[in-house]
């Protein structure tokens, strides 16, 4: 593998992506702050019996994300049980409960994990109207939080952060919509299925048989990518030549995947009235991101490992037409941001390179995370920065002439705590019960010794993150597995989303106060190099005992 | 805080804007984008490929095995990756072996397949490339790499009567990497298989 085919294809992203940031994010920030609604919004509305104009207290806030996050679940679970009765089954029997409850947990809190198989569980109707719908509302919610957040840092002594009816109506209808359509047909040009055929038998050259699926595919992918949700409509995910192609179609679903979180950066400085407090955000991030790719990229071309160095290459798990540095690319940015999707098998990396996809989630996917999840997660990690930064200078920490009062303290570092508890408790207690030890030994683990911990532990860390992508061999769809994810999965989405909307009322009351000599410039490579330190270091101390038990004891 | 008729308001309006939703989004935008893809219905209907007397034999995009039923190579064609979809190429069932670079069932399945593939191409087990010893994500991988593809060419070629170069001119359309640098170079297994069949006649 050339290098220099490694390093064109992140520059030609990288073009993309400046290009589009100040376009995106400016359009971002006019959807959801405009005063005007569509007429098609109105309508909505009124079914909805919604008052666009009215504004929610951060409280009001959260209980409609809840009341809405509820119903999806009960719509996906009822879907996938009463599967037999839908049209367009593929003749797929009812989904049992433990699966369905783990599932529909899995779409409405963007994760997408999946402990089944999808070619042999779900038919189109479930797709289409369960799980599509839900990579949709999912995605928009992350996005209304986030907005939520900014609104707390711009406005001053109100009691409101927004009306989540709207919020949700325009980030679907305005942006997830619209660009969705068009990657859907650009994704359809590069040989992605839309189609309603089930499965073709055909006799092949050799005298076998085989099934060619059909299926919604490209619809689905869109979605699946720029909602940055992951779930596949097969079961290799982005590896399956029907859901990617081509190497074009590779890198133009590693943009969809970085569009938005991206651009969120730009939304946020023009929200806030400053595109430098934008562009330090976007500059660690960007460190952040890039550092994790080119790391992950050298260790797996160097192909350390028995399997792989036997082989003459690690291309277990890898597709011909990606290779490494593609499928190092999209394994990047997909547990950078809170995809999950994979265009090659991640149990396969050599052991070092399978340390990259889990350490990305454990640092909370924030460079630049999911759609909205990846901007609030780094406004909390700045206000934890600029927290740290007040105790060396001895100063009441100020950010965006907001006071961080020990109640804004307090929100952020429970914030921070969450995932990590849920992470250790769930891989801890899957080998300190003893039913559930021997079952997760005998029947779940898929890969022997130190590796098969590394499953459960990358398991538990993509459904806490909301990631959804997976050490694949691990046998998940078992009562324990789909319980404990599932719950995992719930609380590491709307514990932290009640704690930033709690954040966001908080900070919205206040008044701000002016800048001073005392006050530490947010917008500056110091803050940017604070603000990244203190997110590696936070993710470091937390996470440093169990990967050494897990990755970095395989491979080094 | 909220009284029990507030958060009955919010579940009301919940469920009817996911109903609302599920309409736009779950029929509305599949139908939609089902109906554009009809502009290119070869496209979204899976690339099928047919054989020269026009049956449809597979999908350019969907790798098959070209073995016997007894999952013996044959031959007159060239080979593609090992699958772990199903017991080779089920397209029902796409997967990778996510088998990890330590485990012993890898190990040993590169040593054999190293070993069959230098034995069935008369080569030294060395000259054998990683993607002729390792299984695709997939398991449907369509292509081979161009080493392995020449490394077929002798074999091919003498099972056919035809001579070398005939052979390696079909092998020279690889496509990728787009744009010479997305992805990688790669040869479609299927459709060099067919151009073979077609050239026989």
């Amino acid at each position: 593998m050339a290098a220099w085919t490694a390093v064109a294809q992140i520059l030609l992203a990288a073009g993309v992506l400046v290009a589009l940031y100040r376009p995106l994010g400016d359009y971002l920030a006019h959807v959801y702050t405009s005063a005007r609604d569509l007429r098609v919004e109105r309508g909505l509305y009124r079914v909805l019996g919604v008052d666009s104009r009215s504004e929610q207290s951060w409280r009001s806030y959260v209980r409609s994300v809840l009341a809405f996050s509820l119903v999806g679940v009960l719509l996906v679970y009822a879907l996938q049980r009463m599967q037999a009765w839908l049209p367009w089954d593929l003749g797929l029997p009812g989904v049992g409960p433990h699966l369905a409850f783990n599932t529909a947990v899995s779409f409405v809190t963007n994760t997408n994990w999946q402990s089944y198989s999808p070619e042999v569980t779900l038919g189109y109707a479930v797709q289409a109207l369960g799980l599509a719908v839900q990579n949709f509302v999912s995605a928009a919610v992350g996005m209304a939080v986030a907005i939520a957040l900014v609104r707390g840092f711009a406005r001053r002594r109100t009691g409101t952060i927004g009306n989540f009816w709207v919020d949700l109506t325009r980030g679907t209808l305005r942006v997830l919509l619209p660009i969705s359509v068009l990657a859907a047909v650009v994704l359809i040009a590069g040989g992605v299925i839309q189609n309603w055929a089930g499965f073709t038998d055909v006799s092949t050259l050799a005298g076998g048989t085989q099934a060619i699926p059909g299926g919604p595919v490209a619809s689905q992918e869109a979605i699946k990518l720029l909602g940055t949700n992951g779930g596949g409509f097969f079961n290799a995910n982005s590896a399956h030549p029907f859901e990617n192609p081509s190497g074009w179609t590779s890198l133009f679903q590693v943009l969809l995947m970085l569009a938005i979180p991206f651009s969120l950066p730009r939304t946020f400085g023009r929200m806030v009235g400053s595109h430098r407090q934008g562009y330090a955000i976007l500059g660690a991030m960007v460190t952040i991101f890039l550092a994790s790719l080119v790391l992950l990229t050298v260790v797996e071309s160097r192909g350390m490992g028995t399997a792989p160095e036997l082989a003459g290459g690690a291309m277990e798990g890898k597709e011909q037409r990606f290779g490494i540095a593609a499928t190092t690319l999209f394994g990047s940015v997909s547990t950078l941001t809170s995809t999950g999707a994979v265009n090659g098998m991640h149990d396969s990396f050599t052991a070092l390179g399978g340390l990259f996809p889990m350490l990305n989630m454990m640092l909370g996917e924030i460079a630049p995370g999911g759609v909205g999840s990846g901007l609030y997660g780094m406004l909390v990690l700045a206000v934890l920065a600029v927290f740290v930064g007040g105790l060396m200078v001895g100063r009441t920490p100020e950010y965006l002439g907001k006071k961080i009062g020990p109640r804004e303290i307090k929100l952020a570092s429970l914030y921070i705590l969450v995932t990590p508890t849920l992470v250790l408790a769930g891989t801890a207690l899957s080998f300190a019960i003893p039913g559930v030890r021997s079952d997760v030994e005998s029947t779940s683990i898929w890969n022997p010794g130190v590796h098969g911990f590394s499953e459960v532990l990358y398991a538990f860390t993509s459904a806490a993150n909301n990631n959804g992508s997976a050490f694949a061999g691990l046998t998940a769809n078992t009562p324990w597995f789909n319980t404990a994810l599932g719950v995992a999965m719930l609380l590491g989405r709307f514990v932290p989303i009640v704690l930033v909307l709690a954040l966001a009322g908080s900070l919205a009351a206040q008044d701000k106060v002016p800048a001073t000599a005392g006050t530490l410039p947010t917008s500056r490579p110091l803050f940017v190099g604070l603000l990244t330190g203190v997110t590696v270091i936070v993710t470091a101390l937390t996470y440093f005992p169990v990967l050494a038990l897990g990755p970095l004891a395989e491979g080094l | 805080m909220s009284s029990p008729r507030t958060t009955w308001s919010h579940l009301g309006v919940a469920l009817r804007a996911m109903l609302v939703l599920t309409v736009i989004l779950g029929v509305g935008y599949p139908l939609l984008v089902t109906g554009l893809g009809r502009l290119m219905p070869a496209r979204a209907d899976g690339s099928l490929v047919t054989d020269t007397a026009g049956t449809v034999v597979g999908s350019a995009l969907i790798g098959q095995s070209f073995t016997d039923a007894d999952g013996a190579p044959l031959p007159r064609y060239f080979q593609s990756r090992p699958s772990a979809a199903g017991d080779g190429y089920d397209a029902a069932a796409s997967s990778g072996s996510n088998l990890g670079p330590e485990n012993p069932d890898l190990i040993a399945a590169v040593e054999e397949r190293r070993a069959a593939v230098a034995d069935l191409e008369g080569v030294e087990p060395a000259a054998v490339p990683a993607d002729a010893v390792t299984a695709s994500g997939s398991g449907l991988d369509p292509q081979i790499s161009p080493a392995y593809a020449e490394l077929q060419v002798p074999r091919v070629a003498a099972e056919r009567g035809l001579s070398e170069d005939e052979v390696r001119d079909l092998v020279a359309a690889t496509t990728g990497p787009d744009l010479g640098f997305l992805g990688q170079a790669g040869v479609d297994v299927l459709e060099l298989n067919l151009a073979l069949d077609r050239l026989a006649g």
